[in-house]
């Protein structure tokens, strides 16, 4: 029993642990290739199916060409506003000390924890012809839901924490001796905030707004409930997807696909790019 | 006075402005509309509510969106943490390159991961083909939603074991081991206990988030009535239908549910950190 007993035990749990690392990555990777990896092959083989030049073909589409335009327009507007929003509401929260801050951050988050339709169903219900302000926009024959309007406000609810997500916790966490010094110094409150603040936090405002960018781009369901699928005028990219699917034009609906595919993998190169550029600067510290 | 009561002084400006800014655009943007929701759900008759509510395609899309949740919710907890833990605690090649993959389901638009498991999984997709021959149906049916929540709720559990595991003190194992545990006591006892509140708050994640998915559920589930039909789609229908007071109160439930979700989730973190507190001491 003494002796060699413990040897031979020692062996067989460092035998079990060296099968079992393969076997668990073996899992790993087998679960991530056929959930992530699959579908984006799927994608681009669809996209391919007929060829390039059938590919190609698909974006010659007018309505298609308008969708992407859409989409573009869309994040332009949506994307700048979310970011001034974030950067104001990580200030007031991370500078100062005041009552009922913890209540605003949950607030702050709840686009994330409602579902997109019901983004779309509340801006419904507000400015939806039998919504508050129905009858008032009919009059003035202005409308928000079925048109732009709409799912740039549709877009907003729902990328609406992305810049601010970021910012907070970042700006918690560095603290404001240094802003405080600078305004002591006399400099201005502008001045501070470019010099001091904004070098600080700049690579996590770029990953807020590239996240912000992608889900503006890429959001369906929310968009989806306001859009009224009018081809060629209030579809955007996601949307165009669907109708060509539905369509069984699948080529073209996987082609227009692979471009909101490849936005998600230029996010994702970026977000890691971010991320290592920011553990350099905290490793050069 | 008032004022100073409100907020700890600082010499920092820019505090009305940006506080103002903040919650005027949070108020008008998400706040009134959700207003509006409750206030047209709250218009309702109760026997109006009711009926929409007890509809049996109300239920029966109230238990496809749980159950599906629920159900994508344990295989991440399981595989989630499988890939956590082969990420934290092995060197392999690549493995950088699947970490970065990760989050892929944040950034991808729902539509296309829709579109792409439809393609996959559908009967003439290439894995739905080989599936079909042996008798499984994933595609159009309550498993196709399942797999389309997995993939959705796949980052909130891994990203939030990570971090947890790298925590776990490994001369605890150590010791466990010297002291002649087996690799599965060592896990059972050492491992799960100090990432159990990560876990689950994972799991609550990915299954609120599950609730109200969408846009990748609806092209893989086929959208049956009273079979396949995720509450979220409900709504739509109901919209399409200019069914407003229909859609009203499916969404005030809906609403209600991701705050206890919420309140679930701050619960469950609250509960980890006394736990890290606790072990701390």
């Amino acid at each position: 029993m003494a002796g060699a007993a413990p040897m031979v035990e020692e062996r067989r749990v460092s035998l079990v642990r060296r099968a079992g690392r393969g076997v668990l990555i073996a899992i790993a990777i087998l679960f991530l290739g056929l959930l992530l990896i699959a579908p984006l092959g799927a994608v681009l083989a669809q996209a391919l199916a007929n060829g390039f030049g059938a590919y190609l073909h698909s974006f010659a589409d007018e309505d298609t060409r308008s969708a992407i335009r859409l989409t573009l327009l869309t994040a332009a507007i949506v994307v700048p506003v979310n970011t001034v929003f974030g950067v104001c509401a990580a200030w007031a929260i991370a500078k100062f000390e005041f009552r009922g801050k913890s209540l605003l951050i949950t607030l702050i988050d709840l686009p994330f924890a409602v579902s997109p339709v019901i983004a779309g169903l509340v801006l419904v219900l507000v400015f939806g012809v039998q919504g508050w302000f129905g009858a008032w926009l009919v009059e003035r024959d202005y409308s928000i839901i079925f048109a732009l309007p709409g799912i740039v406000l549709a877009t907003m609810f729902v990328t609406f924490p992305y810049v601010a997500r970021e910012l907070i916790p970042l700006m918690q966490q560095q603290g404001s001796e240094e802003e405080e010094a600078a305004i002591t110094l006399g400099a201005g409150a502008w001045t501070t905030f470019l010099r001091i603040t904004l070098p600080k936090i700049k690579w996590a405002l770029l990953y807020g707004v590239i996240l912000c960018n992608a889900r503006a781009m890429g959001e369906f369901g929310a968009v989806s409930v306001v859009s009224g699928h009018i081809r060629g005028y209030t579809t955007t990219m996601p949307l165009d997807v669907e109708i060509l699917y539905n369509e069984y034009d699948f080529v073209a609906a996987f082609a227009v696909a692979s471009l909101l595919a490849l936005l998600a993998l230029v996010t994702l190169v970026l977000k890691n790019l971010v991320e290592w550029r920011a553990s350099r600067r905290m490793a050069r510290r | 006075m008032a004022r100073s009561r409100f907020r700890q002084p600082s010499i920092l400006p820019g505090f009305g402005l940006t506080l103002g800014f903040t919650t005027f655009f949070l108020s008008v943007l998400v706040l009134l509309p959700l207003a509006a929701l409750v206030l047209r759900a709250g218009s309702l008759s109760l026997p109006q509510f009711m009926d929409v509510l007890l509809d049996p395609r109300s239920v029966a899309s109230y238990r496809l969106s749980f159950g599906a949740a629920l159900l994508a919710g344990g295989v991440n907890a399981v595989f989630g943490f499988i890939v956590a833990w082969t990420l934290v605690r092995y060197d392999f090649p690549g493995r950088r390159l699947v970490d970065a993959m990760i989050d892929l389901p944040f950034a991808l638009p729902t539509a296309v991961s829709g579109i792409a498991l439809a393609a996959v999984f559908a009967p003439t997709g290439w894995l739905g083909q080989k599936l079909a021959t042996t008798g499984v149906q994933v595609a159009y049916t309550w498993v196709g939603v399942v797999v389309a929540l997995t993939l959705i709720g796949l980052p909130f559990v891994v990203r939030s074991v990570q971090p947890a595991l790298i925590e776990v003190q490994r001369e605890l194992e150590d010791a466990a081991e010297t002291l002649g545990a087996r690799p599965w006591q060592t896990f059972h006892r050492i491992i799960l206990p100090a990432v159990l509140p990560a876990l689950v708050t994972g799991f609550t994640m990915a299954f609120a988030r599950g609730l109200g998915e969408y846009g990748s559920v609806v092209f893989i589930s086929g959208n049956l009535p009273l079979k396949t039909e995720i509450t979220p789609l409900l709504i739509v229908i109901k919209l399409e239908q200019f069914d407003y007071d229909g859609a009203a109160a499916l969404g005030f439930i809906m609403l209600v549910t991701s705050f206890l979700m919420l309140f679930a989730i701050n619960v469950v973190q609250g509960w980890g950190r006394r736990r890290q507190v606790a072990a701390s001491n």
